[in-house]
């Protein structure tokens, strides 16, 4: 029975690390652009749900919700002011910009709000847990876990049933022909990477919620959301999902076995899945 | 006279740079050993990603093993140091192979994920090597050190203590180190072989199509980094005496700074690491006492070269004035027969 309670709670941490990954994979998906910033602007968004909270006086979730249109505006304007101008045929320049906007935003948090880790308070939710049959669950994972399907669900949803979707998967197949239908990729990725930091936002809270978190707490969780990315399948929402639940589970059955094996295992688990699928399991546009 | 007066130059800075240990404070020693494995680092990295472009930002998966494969050497075996540097260097190498075989199959940004998640792999794994301290790592014996062939003649040559002398002796194999891999470098890049890993850069498919095989030419630029980055990383601890899973294999240090040193020198050109190393060096000490300002400025630089003069200083020096120090390119093939009438 022990085995089913790991594995259940190693989907449950998949759902998070799928959170990270999902605004990774839109962006990635659509543009090509591996934003290695993306950890830091998570950890970012979640110092500023706390920042609203602590300011207000409101519970996380709501400080969250009012984190979201700042967020969204600080992406596009990220696309807008600096992404633009790097995304080419060369995938050096981008990679290179995201690798200094992520150690600038790590030691602006660093000055700006210490080294001390801190964390969101959601109140009595968080140690309050359901009876499921043989295994407890926690309501937080839970609900970390249902949002992860929401979002992945209403991006799908995004993707193939609106007219920005419609644009994303135009641009993300063949930018010149999509520009000669009208549409401006570039304002395209613009609201795809603000769109990628509202989820990231999302992924802040129950990022705060579940853990301590500090300035440099981002790079981990970004190598996390990669994986989940990769294994996933370029281009594939639900792909990432799944991403997220194999790191996931590998890392909580590494932990059962030996805890300092946790992270270790989540790796192993991501090399493993690439040696027999070298481009994920859902992939489905090529690169 | 131009031609001339460039080779006495450089000769001239690298006696400077050799006779330092006898002339200079031990302080500063310590400072350009530092620089000098940095620039050792960046002038692999270099060759990695400037030309054959494949940008790894796990490097420092390379310099922990070396440096673990030295301490394995001489903690466990009893062996001394210096062959524990070279041991080190030949286990990067070998471990590379495996590395290749996994990241070689992931291709652009991909491959950028894949050596990070190698690299943090290679960490974990160490941690569990009980033997050398696990996860809180261990220190070199003193005594180990202190005996390594020549510290009692390099006593004798500038005085001072037993570990000056190792100082002295670390900060002659770093800056022997840069000088082999300057000539390696241009020797290579100017051989058949770095001819081709330039077309393969400049244009993969007329590169094949002329029979560069693109592949073997990049798994060998892995193979042969991997060897100089283990070999830094050994002598970067000896020098230190103390090593962890975090020092030894730390983004930071091993990678992200080697990374900045590049780009703002210049990528993609062979002087470009020297000169990137000095503006590093000379920020360093600017910003000494700022702490996270330092990091944020030199993220910052490295953004606004990406966006302004993707070449970095070197390659915008050359742009400008057409001058190249080091140039890799070759003249044209004369035509065989003559074109007057």
């Amino acid at each position: 029975m022990i085995w089913l309670d790991t594995l259940i709670q190693g989907l449950m941490l998949g759902g998070l690390y799928a959170l990270f990954a999902a605004g990774l994979s839109l962006v990635f998906g659509i543009m090509r652009l591996v934003n290695l910033a993306h950890g830091d602007l998570i950890v970012l968004g979640a110092y500023l749900i706390l920042g609203i909270g602590t300011a207000t006086g409101l519970n996380p979730f709501l400080a969250a919700a009012l984190a979201l249109p700042p967020m969204f505006a600080l992406g596009w304007l990220l696309q807008t002011a600096l992404l633009n101008r790097v995304l080419g045929e060369d995938i050096l320049p981008p990679l290179l910009v995201t690798f200094g906007l992520s150690v600038v935003i790590q030691n602006a948090l660093l000055m700006g709000s210490s080294a001390d880790s801190r964390k969101l308070p959601v109140g009595p939710v968080e140690a309050q847990s359901l009876a499921l049959g043989p295994v407890n669950l926690g309501v937080m994972p839970l609900i970390t876990f249902a949002s992860a399907v929401a979002v992945i669900f209403g991006l799908n949803q995004l993707f193939y049933r609106t007219a920005l979707g419609r644009a994303f998967r135009a641009t993300s197949d063949d930018p010149v022909t999509a520009q000669l239908m009208g549409i401006r990729p570039q304002r395209v990725f613009a609201v795809a990477t603000g769109i990628a930091l509202v989820v990231a936002t999302i992924a802040a809270l129950y990022l705060g919620a579940r853990a301590n978190f500090d300035p440099s707490a981002g790079p981990a969780r970004l190598l996390y959301a990669f994986e989940a990315v990769i294994i996933g399948g370029l281009g594939s929402l639900w792909g990432t999902l799944a991403g997220g639940l194999v790191i996931g589970v590998a890392q909580t059955f590494g932990a059962a076995l030996n805890p300092e094996w946790q992270i270790l295992a989540g790796h192993l688990a991501f090399v493993a899945v690439l040696l027999v699928r070298p481009r994920g399991l859902f992939p489905r546009a090529n690169d | 006279m131009r031609k001339m007066l460039l080779p006495v130059l450089l000769l001239l800075a690298v006696i400077l740079l050799a006779a330092l240990p006898v002339i200079g404070s031990r302080a500063l020693v310590q400072d350009l050993f530092m620089v000098l494995c940095l620039l050792v680092l960046a002038l692999n990295w270099n060759m990695l990603a400037g030309f054959a472009g494949l940008v790894s930002v796990g490097q420092q998966a390379f310099v922990g093993i070396g440096a673990y494969g030295m301490f394995a050497c001489v903690i466990l075996w009893g062996m001394d140091p210096l062959a524990g540097l070279l041991i080190g260097g030949l286990v990067a190498m070998a471990l590379s192979v495996p590395v290749a075989f996994f990241t070689f199959r992931l291709n652009g940004a991909y491959f950028a994920i894949g050596t990070w998640a190698v690299a943090d792999i290679a960490r974990l794994g160490i941690s569990q090597w009980k033997a050398l301290g696990g996860g809180t790592g261990t220190a070199l014996p003193k005594a180990a050190v202190q005996e390594m062939p020549g510290i009692e003649a390099i006593r004798a040559l500038i005085g001072g203590s037993k570990a000056a002398a190792v100082d002295a002796l670390t900060y002659w194999l770093a800056l022997a180190l840069v000088m082999a891999m300057l000539v390696a470098s241009w020797a290579f890049l100017r051989s058949r072989m770095g001819l081709g890993l330039q077309a393969v850069r400049d244009n993969p498919v007329a590169a094949r199509s002329v029979g560069v095989d693109p592949v073997r030419l990049k798994a060998l630029v892995f193979l042969l980094t991997a060897f100089g980055t283990g070999i830094c990383g050994g002598l970067l601890f000896i020098q230190i005496g103390r090593i962890s899973p975090d020092a030894a294999f730390s983004l930071l240090d091993w990678t992200a700074f080697v990374i900045f040193i590049v780009v703002i020198g210049g990528i993609g050109t062979l002087p470009g690491p020297v000169v990137g190393v000095l503006v590093f060096y000379g920020l360093q000490r600017l910003l000494a006492d700022y702490g996270t300002v330092y990091l944020i400025v030199l993220g910052l630089i490295g953004i606004a070269i990406m966006l302004f003069a993707r070449r970095g200083l070197w390659g915008g020096f050359i742009e400008r004035t057409g001058w190249d120090l080091l140039p890799l390119s070759h003249a044209a093939p004369r035509p065989i027969t003559p074109t007057d009438p």
